[in-house]
């Protein structure tokens, strides 16, 4: 018989602290469903956040309590249930591939048209490869370079770690906790996102992207972004991915804040692409986000979103024009097909004076899709000389799918000038005629009249978004001719 | 006591005192639409085809339901609101009571006459059951609470191939002898295939007392038939109006409806039309001309069912001082109605800081092949084209108000009986404080 050694019970220790410590992991990473004030204290705890910050999400909570879901937008779904979702989970281990046979041949299918590189592929579809050490160091090195300017750009849950103070400022100043029922509960409850401050004067040298950052991992169903930029500076901000998510979450609820000070300039551009649902319409997630920015002095916000995913879609991003001069932007394509509802639009809201924007969204349904176009454009009575343009146009293919438009025009100031124009239409069969007269086949002359049609607004999109952007489309319009 | 419960509880004495016959079709209509306006009650701001006008400030005067008349009323009272340079038929109610002294009512070739006798007579029964209420929304409360206390209004009925002479003018006037008041004309309007007719509507306050009156019309256009139907709205400004209107087309027949509300406190006009047929032509045109707290809200709907139909409309508006304005257009196009044109344009002018305009062109679509827009501009008048007149020796509120009626003037040009051309024209004139003729 061996003797029990001092080694042999190190190792016994060992082994059991490894077994009791597994065991409490997943006791304190995966919440029960339901939502109460104590879950809420406890996802404030579990990010070890300091007291104001679980105070304000409790006060989130409670006026989330008091609110009804909202059904005014022109959209059909069935209600999730909000008892039934756990709040809080780790982000799930997805089994690692050992390569890309084993990956669904749809989805390598749609990253070959999208023209994704191998390893980036890999990547997206969670194949282990070495090449993430590189990522990891090109990581590294912008991050090297962004520290350099002074520019804090990094998951919000470090930053209100790190910097309180200006999380504390500016947190629910621009979507208030009581703003609607989907920015309540995001605020009562969000797990993490992305924080970014650029300092006076710093223009950023690059498009800052969650593609690029690291601690990425578990932004979750409830997301939040803040982007401060500070008096002077500018910053471009790359939101999504055009690959395929094939998220299984159901509900998205994500709030966005911009916070652009006196002549300080932000641009925003989103691709979202979330799993649709299939050809039935079954499945499928539902993006409710709040986005909203908030113009200082000279101040300039511009929204540029690409819209082809998601079975529900509700989100209007928009700009509070608070101060004098400052500029508002929203250029949009939302693409709907098969089941897919779109409800989008934007608000400017006008209050100081001289102040612009322009509104300009291309909506193109397809299938037995609708989308709709939901805007506002509000003129204060003090916002002299305030200049709107906005132009919706929608572009109808098949006769089973619907364009709506419902654009709100509020003025109360004599000098406003306001123009809103829309027209519906479809593609026209002596367009159609002339590309395939000249070699071009049906479907590529659909993806060539939809992109002319899209041009005002992929055209605002950084580079790189603008060429997957448009293959996106014509993937997303795939199979809607006949 | 609220006007709801007001309403609702005076309801049996109505049909009681009323001589109403409680075993016709329309006794179970006014009951069913009492119940459903109990249920609804007056439409708040948390209504969306309320969310800018308000009821709140009519609704909490004490109205009275059933207004005594005032006999005295002659022809010199009323003379300026009537068009009298051309020869028409007319339906004169005096606090909701049909004047024949004053009227000029006929039964050749077509009947123009009065509601209350088409309830009742038995040879106006068919037409009765086939067209009272059948398009008046249901979901509309106060379209409901009007068809609950409809006594009277007028009844014009046109024969098909028949073309009605002369113009046919509607006048509601309110004396105010016993104080604030509340009235609910209803008029119902049938036109058979191939014919024509003209109709002008005026609801006019003749005191200084406060006045609601709760309208609602219904028109019928049989095939390819025409109807011209305007609508003056110049009450003083204790005076509020909530006028829904329903027409319902069948094939190729043209309907057009124009709205010139110059005056009121608050003034909300309903505006729906609904397509039987294919071939259909729809205007709607509005012009409005406010100032002091005014406030007009015109709300428009056009449902497109039928392929090959065609809907124009163009709504102008110029505010002044505190006035508000409201546009609501809804166009709907159904999968079926391929080929359908819809336009809709709505262009207005703020000429104080506190004028507020509110505009809300709606469009929805589920046909593709179609051609649907709608425009709508906010702006103002022109500085250097008012500074060129100027110069030219043309005084600056002359120079305005010609600029202004230049701005609403394709409005104006689409009225089809010159003598009402002239009359809105010097409204216009009337209302924009200037002393011009226009017709240059």
């Amino acid at each position: 018989m061996n003797k029990f050694t001092e080694d042999d019970l190190k190792k016994e220790l060992e082994t059991k602290e490894y077994e009791y410590g597994f065991y409490t992991d997943i006791e304190a990473d995966k919440f029960p469903i339901g939502l109460n004030e104590e879950v809420v204290i406890a996802i404030s705890k579990k990010k070890n956040e300091p007291d104001w910050m679980t105070e304000w999400r409790l006060e989130a909570f409670r006026v989330w309590k008091e609110m009804e879901e909202p059904d005014w937008a022109n959209v059909n779904y069935e209600k999730p249930k909000f008892q039934d979702i756990s709040y809080y989970s780790a982000p799930i281990q997805k089994k690692q591939l050992d390569s890309l046979d084993q990956v669904d041949p749809e989805l390598l299918k749609t990253f070959e048209k999208l023209g994704i590189s191998i390893d980036e592929q890999k990547r997206l579809s969670n194949v282990a490869v070495d090449i993430v050490i590189d990522s990891v160091s090109v990581a590294t090195t912008f991050k090297k370079t962004l520290n350099e300017k002074g520019i804090l750009f990094m998951p919000i849950s470090d930053a209100i770690q790190e910097h309180p103070e200006l999380v504390k400022k500016y947190l629910g100043t621009i979507v208030p906790t009581s703003d609607n029922f989907y920015a309540a509960l995001n605020s009562a409850v969000f797990s993490d996102g992305s924080f970014c401050y650029i300092p006076k004067g710093v223009t950023c040298p690059m498009e800052l992207s969650t593609y690029f950052r690291i601690n990425e991992g578990g932004t979750g169903q409830f997301e939040r972004t803040l982007v401060i930029a500070d008096e002077g500076s500018f910053v471009s901000y790359l939101e999504g991915c055009t690959a395929p998510a094939r998220d299984e979450n159901q509900l998205h609820a994500a709030v966005v804040e911009l916070i652009a000070l006196d002549d300080a300039e932000i641009k925003y551009s989103t691709v979202q692409n979330w799993y649709p649902g299939d050809a039935e319409g079954k499945g499928g997630v539902y993006n409710f986000v709040t986005k909203r920015g908030l113009c200082e002095k000279n101040a300039k916000i511009s929204w540029t979103q690409v819209e082809t995913g998601s079975a529900v879609t509700w989100k209007y991003p928009s700009c509070v024009l608070k101060g004098d001069n400052s500029v508002g932007e929203f250029y949009s394509i939302a693409v709907t097909n098969n089941y897919q509802q779109a409800d989008t639009g934007t608000k400017m809201i006008h209050l100081g004076k001289n102040t612009k924007s322009t509104i300009i969204s291309k909506g193109i349904s397809a299938g037995h899709s609708q989308n709709s176009y939901r805007g506002l454009v509000h003129v204060g009575a003090r916002a002299k000389n305030a200049r709107n343009f906005s132009q919706c146009d929608s572009l109808l293919m098949g006769n089973l799918c619907g364009a709506h438009t419902f654009p709100y025009i509020e003025a109360k100031n004599k000098t406003a000038q306001i123009e809103h124009e829309a027209t519906t239409s479809k593609i026209g069969e002596d367009q159609l005629f002339y590309c395939n007269q000249r070699g071009i086949n049906t479907e590529k002359a659909i993806a060539l009249i939809v992109n002319g049609f899209g041009k005002e607004v992929l055209n605002k999109l950084p580079m790189e978004f603008a060429v997957e952007a448009q293959k996106l489309l014509e993937i997303s319009l795939e199979g809607s001719v006949g | 006591m609220e006007l709801k419960e007001k309403l609702v509880s005076s309801f049996l004495a109505f049909e009681n005192k009323g001589n109403l016959d409680l075993d016709s079709n329309v006794h179970s209509l006014r009951l069913k639409a009492i119940h459903n306006f109990e249920k609804e009650g007056f439409p708040t701001k948390k209504n969306e085809e309320w969310k800018y006008t308000s009821l709140k400030s009519i609704l909490k005067k004490d109205l009275g339901l059933f207004p005594s008349t005032d006999k005295s009323i002659g022809f010199k009272d009323i003379k300026e609101y009537l068009i009298n340079d051309i020869e028409s038929y007319t339906l004169i109610f005096i606090d909701g009571v049909f004047n024949s002294f004053l009227s000029d009512t006929t039964h050749d070739n077509c009947d123009v006459c009065v509601l209350s006798s088409a309830l009742t007579r038995p040879k106006y029964k068919m037409i009765v059951d086939n067209y009272f209420n059948t398009i008046a929304k249901e979901n509309n409360s106060l379209a409901e609470l009007n068809t609950a206390f409809t006594t009277e209004g007028a009844f014009i009925n046109v024969p098909k191939n028949t073309i009605v002479q002369k113009p046919i003018q509607i006048l509601n006037f309110s004396t105010g002898i016993e104080g604030e008041v509340m009235l609910q004309p209803r008029n119902l309007v049938v036109v058979g295939e191939n014919s024509h007719v003209q109709i002008i509507e005026r609801n006019q306050n003749l005191s200084k007392n406060t006045t609601l009156t709760n309208s609602v019309t219904e028109i019928f256009v049989h095939k390819r038939a025409i109807v011209d139907f305007y609508k003056i709205q110049d009450d003083t400004k204790d005076s509020s109006l909530i006028d829904s209107t329903f027409v319902s087309q069948k094939q190729q027949s043209v309907a057009s409806v124009h709205t010139y509300s110059f005056g009121g406190k608050i003034i909300r006009n309903n505006l729906e039309f609904y397509h039987e047929g294919e071939n259909i032509t729809s205007n709607l045109n509005g012009i409005s001309i406010l100032n002091d707290k005014q406030h007009v809200d015109n709300h428009t709907l056009v449902n497109h069912k039928y392929p090959n139909c065609e809907s124009h409309e163009l709504y102008k508006g110029i505010y002044d001082d505190k006035s508000t304005g409201v546009f609501n257009g809804k166009v709907i196009v159904q999968q079926e109605a391929q080929k359908t044109n819809a336009f809709q344009q709505n262009n207005n002018i703020l000429i104080s800081d506190g004028a507020t305009i509110n505009s809300k062109p709606q469009l929805e679509i589920f046909a593709d092949d179609v051609k649907c827009s709608h425009g709508c501009t906010i702006g103002q008048l022109d500085e250097s084209a008012l500074f060129y007149m100027q110069s030219r020796g043309i005084p600056k509120k002359e120079a305005k108000a010609l600029l202004l009626f230049a701005f609403g003037n394709d409005v104006v040009e689409k009225i089809k009986i010159p003598q009402l051309k002239s009359n809105i024209t010097k409204l216009i004139a009337k209302n924009l404080g200037v002393d011009l003729g226009f017709d240059l």
